[in-house]
């Protein structure tokens, strides 16, 4: 349950940016003054174990799906809220630029659901609370469980906020929120048993990691925490009105655009708006042309008049065109031997 | 500055849950020294070697580089001072590029970018895998692996190296080039290993080991032709002095 | 045997290998890329939910980025491809939901929800093809550097170089484990029950937490003192500020004006 770029806008987008990039300074503070430096390949190999990890499918007993892991609440249990959030960043970063999930302004977004909610909401609030600083079975079982739920059931929520806000997709806010939340209610469910699993297992093998790993994450030491927590929610609040309202009225750029020019359109396009009106009226090539208006104020971002249709295979054309020329170009010069000294290393 | 660039006088270690790995061990190597350490499985070789650079500390007895006593406080000194090599070239080589990983001791000791750069350069040439400098280590066969680790050494200009099983899985012709390249080397050489025939071709001095303690300490051809010696330690000769029929008449 | 994880190592190495490529675009200072890429990707986003025309001029950046860094066009799209049933699975509800006619051609009704599923689709292809054309340009470790020139966080960036780095071993320890677990097992199809998979992440876990150890000694030795130093030296010159500003005219300039409309009005003049 990835945000995309494509159903955000920018003013939600931009805000959870903001957001996230700021929890991303803030822990990068606090992993380096904790002079904790081996955490800094601990960090780094973790990142790359959950990376790994979550391409592994397994059966889930009775049902037959299959499930894979999450993992931030894992690595909240091992590394400690601040330096789980920049593993699961960095982990999101890859999966973004390698993979396309998402994309990059959702980004914010995704970092917010899976790094900042599992490790400053479920893991200190839920998980250790339950479990404390002697955990047994049972206690590990339902933190894991209600951590990996509670965590997953915010972080649906969240994509359906930030979706419903953006404005680009029509689903309306009910009809999505009772699709995500069942979803990710299973999914939590498999989560949780699967981090209970693996915590169970390293804490019998070798139960000293446990202790470390306890040991430097005290229950007192997290009020901090609390504040960046409530930090990060007023952020998140503030941003989610301002955005509802901006998107209130015509989308934000032009709203902007509105206000500073005060004109509701921009003069340009509803100049051409007039000529293509021309234009239809005498060329009358294809009759029973015309578009419907949707509602006041939309004609001037409505791109898809006959022209406009035209315009756009042109446009295509012309693109295609460009990028083949370039290519052609390149691989004819590319014969010659090249430097191999690349700038960047001297 | 003392005659022997390493001193170990009596070196005990065990693990925090009390499990015995050295008791009581004690050696003094030469400057331009080649000394082999070795030992069956759980001798205590690499705890030893986990020792000269400081990693692990003595729970008795000390250990003397050059001119430092180790202590934490100069640990740091001393890791100029000794190059280590691990076992596995993954562990050691962490960084994006090769350039990069030879280039990260350097760094810390405060070299500026120039001379790292200088000092990188030579590195990769010594050991040679200059083409190899923008490469990311995922792209690298293991004996190329082994070359870089030991140029990520190199480029901070140790006096010792230590080395941890160096040519382990690597094919025939990168080990017979890796002897080779140790063997123009002029630092002092400190070599944990199973390979005894690397050792022959290697290291005029051998140690051996054998539960925590040293068992011998001498001229490696006198150690590999004394049989009861190696039975003990649970060693047998190297494969060139089996079955050769000169080497099977003694002892 | 194509499972999930072996074709994220391919794709991950051959990004990676294209990455490496030796053309101009390349080799441009990665920070000029990177601050293209999100200047375009907000514009992209930034449009109304209608319009289609005007956001088919975007395709010329794909376009002259494929062209000129020598990309291959198939391996592109079918990554946007895989990716793309989520965004068309929530998209889909639109045409559902908006049946308000906006546009007719000829006996052809088109209703709102139809644009704006098109439109959808159009940003989606664009910005998550914006995000892999950089990365195949660039490279991960550039670009984790001029992030870190640009201002993030140094332990950020080192923690996103780290990962990269060790992602191969893992995926190739990974794999390994699925092999020796598939050759052991007979059961149907021979995946992975939920008990086996945690004894393997569980051992897998272990692993990766003594090897953290290793690497630790292994920096220590080479005297960390807790920062990792880099040295990079980038040139942000004449060609980069060329690009940058160039491009980012062009996006500005295509976000306010229907250049698409005007084409089309030339088109339809010509034709005339």
């Amino acid at each position: 349950m990835h945000m995309a770029d494509a159903l955000l806008s920018p003013a939600v987008g931009g805000t959870m940016w903001a957001a996230t990039a700021a929890t991303t300074v803030y822990c990068s503070a606090k992993v380096r003054h904790s002079l904790d430096e081996h955490k800094v390949p601990l960090m780094g190999v973790l990142a790359a174990f959950i990376f790994a990890a979550q391409m592994i499918n397994f059966t889930i007993p009775g049902t037959g799906s299959s499930g894979h892991l999450g993992g931030g609440l894992i690595l909240a249990i091992l590394l400690g809220p601040y330096a789980a959030f920049l593993a699961i960043a960095s982990v999101l970063t890859v999966q973004c630029l390698f993979f396309a999930d998402g994309g990059l302004l959702a980004l914010g977004c995704n970092i917010f659901h899976m790094g900042t909610i599992p490790c400053f909401l479920a893991y200190p609030l839920i998980y250790k609370r339950i479990v404390g600083d002697q955990p047994s079975r049972a206690r590990l079982l339902t933190g894991s469980l209600l951590g990996a739920v509670i965590g997953l059931q915010l972080g649906a929520f969240g994509v359906v906020m930030e979706t419903t806000l953006s404005g680009i997709s029509e689903l309306p806010f009910s009809s999505f929120v009772m699709m995500m939340q069942p979803i990710h209610l299973a999914i939590g469910i498999v989560e949780g048993l699967v981090t209970a699993g693996i915590i169970s297992f390293i804490w019998q093998a070798r139960p000293e990691i446990m202790e470390k790993a306890a040991a430097d994450q005290p229950i007192g030491a997290l009020p901090i925490g609390k504040i960046l927590i409530g930090l990060a929610t007023a952020t998140v609040f503030i941003g989610g009105i301002l955005s509802w309202y901006a998107s209130q009225h015509p989308d934000g750029l032009e709203w902007a655009t509105a206000r500073i020019t005060g004109n509701k359109e921009l003069k340009s396009s509803s100049e051409i708006h007039q000529s293509l009106q021309g234009v239809q009226q005498q060329t009358a090539v294809l009759p029973d042309y015309g578009f419907k208006e949707k509602k006041e104020g939309d004609s001037g971002r409505l791109g898809t008049s006959v022209a406009g249709l035209v315009g756009g295979f042109t446009v295509l054309l012309l693109a295609l065109a460009i990028g083949l020329l370039l290519k052609r170009r390149g691989s004819v010069g590319h014969d010659h031997s090249h430097d191999h000294s690349q700038p960047h290393h001297h | 500055m003392s005659h022997h660039i390493v001193e170990v006088k009596d070196l005990k270690f065990h693990y925090p849950d009390r499990t015995p790995a050295l008791s009581g061990v004690s050696f003094k190597i030469r400057h331009g020294e080649s000394v082999a350490i070795v030992g069956a499985n759980g001798a205590g070789k690499s705890t030893l070697l986990l020792h000269l650079n400081g990693y692990l500390s003595p729970v008795e007895g000390q250990v003397r580089i050059g001119d430092y006593q180790l202590t934490p406080e100069t640990v740091r000194e001393v890791r100029r001072t000794v190059g280590m090599v691990f076992q596995d070239p993954d562990d050691q080589l962490f960084m994006s590029t090769v350039f990069d990983d030879v280039a990260f001791g350097p760094l810390n000791l405060g070299f500026t970018p120039e001379d790292v750069s200088a000092r990188v350069e030579q590195a990769l040439a010594t050991v040679g895998v200059s083409h190899l400098r923008d490469r990311p280590p995922y792209r690298l066969s293991t004996g190329q692996k082994r070359r870089v680790a030991i140029a990520s050494v190199l480029s901070m200009s140790p006096d010792i190296l230590v080395m941890d099983e160096p040519s382990a899985g690597l094919d025939p012709r990168a080990r017979s080039q890796l002897i080779e390249l140790l063997r123009s080397f002029q630092h002092t050489k400190i070599i944990a290993t199973h390979d005894l025939d690397m050792v022959v071709d290697l290291c005029e001095r051998t140690i051996v080991m054998h539960d925590g303690q040293i068992s011998a300490d001498g001229p490696t051809m006198e150690i590999f032709s004394d049989e009861t010696l190696l039975a003990a330690s649970c060693l047998e000769k190297p494969l060139r002095m089996q079955g050769c029929p000169v080497c099977s008449c003694k002892g | 045997m194509s499972r999930k994880i072996d074709q994220a190592f391919y794709d991950i190495g051959h990004l990676d290998t294209l990455a490496a490529g030796d053309t101009p675009l390349h080799r441009l200072d990665p920070r000029a890329k990177l601050l293209t890429t999100v200047v375009f990707i907000l514009t992209v986003v930034s449009f109304g939910k209608y319009e289609i025309g005007r956001l088919l001029p975007f395709f010329l950046y794909p376009a002259v980025l494929i062209g000129l860094g020598e990309l291959p066009l198939t391996f592109l799209l079918k990554k946007v491809l895989l990716v793309s049933p989520f965004v068309i699975f929530i998209g889909i509800f639109n045409p559902w939901l908006d049946r308000e006619v906006m546009l007719q051609l000829g006996p052809l009704a088109i209703s709102g929800g139809w644009i704006s599923f098109i439109s959808l689709l159009l940003r989606f292809t664009l910005t998550i093809g914006a995000a892999l054309l950089l990365i195949a340009t660039t490279g991960f470790a550039a670009i984790c550097m001029a992030l870190e020139k640009l201002g993030a966080p140094q332990v950020f960036t080192v923690q996103l170089l780290l990962l990269y780095r060790y992602i191969f071993v893992l995926i190739g320890e990974s794999i390994r484990m699925m092999r020796a677990h598939s050759l052991r097992s007979f059961s149907a199809k021979g995946r992975i029950t939920y008990r086996v998979f945690l004894q393997m992440l569980g051992n897998l876990l272990l692993r990766t937490i003594d090897r953290a150890q290793r690497i630790h000694m292994a920096m220590l030795s080479r005297a960390f003192t807790g920062e990792l130093k880099i040295v990079r030296q980038f040139r942000f010159g004449y060609k980069e500020i060329c690009f940058l500003v160039g491009f980012s005219a062009l996006f500005i300039l295509l976000r306010c004006t229907d250049v698409t409309a005007l084409l089309g009005h030339l088109v339809l003049e010509i034709s005339r």
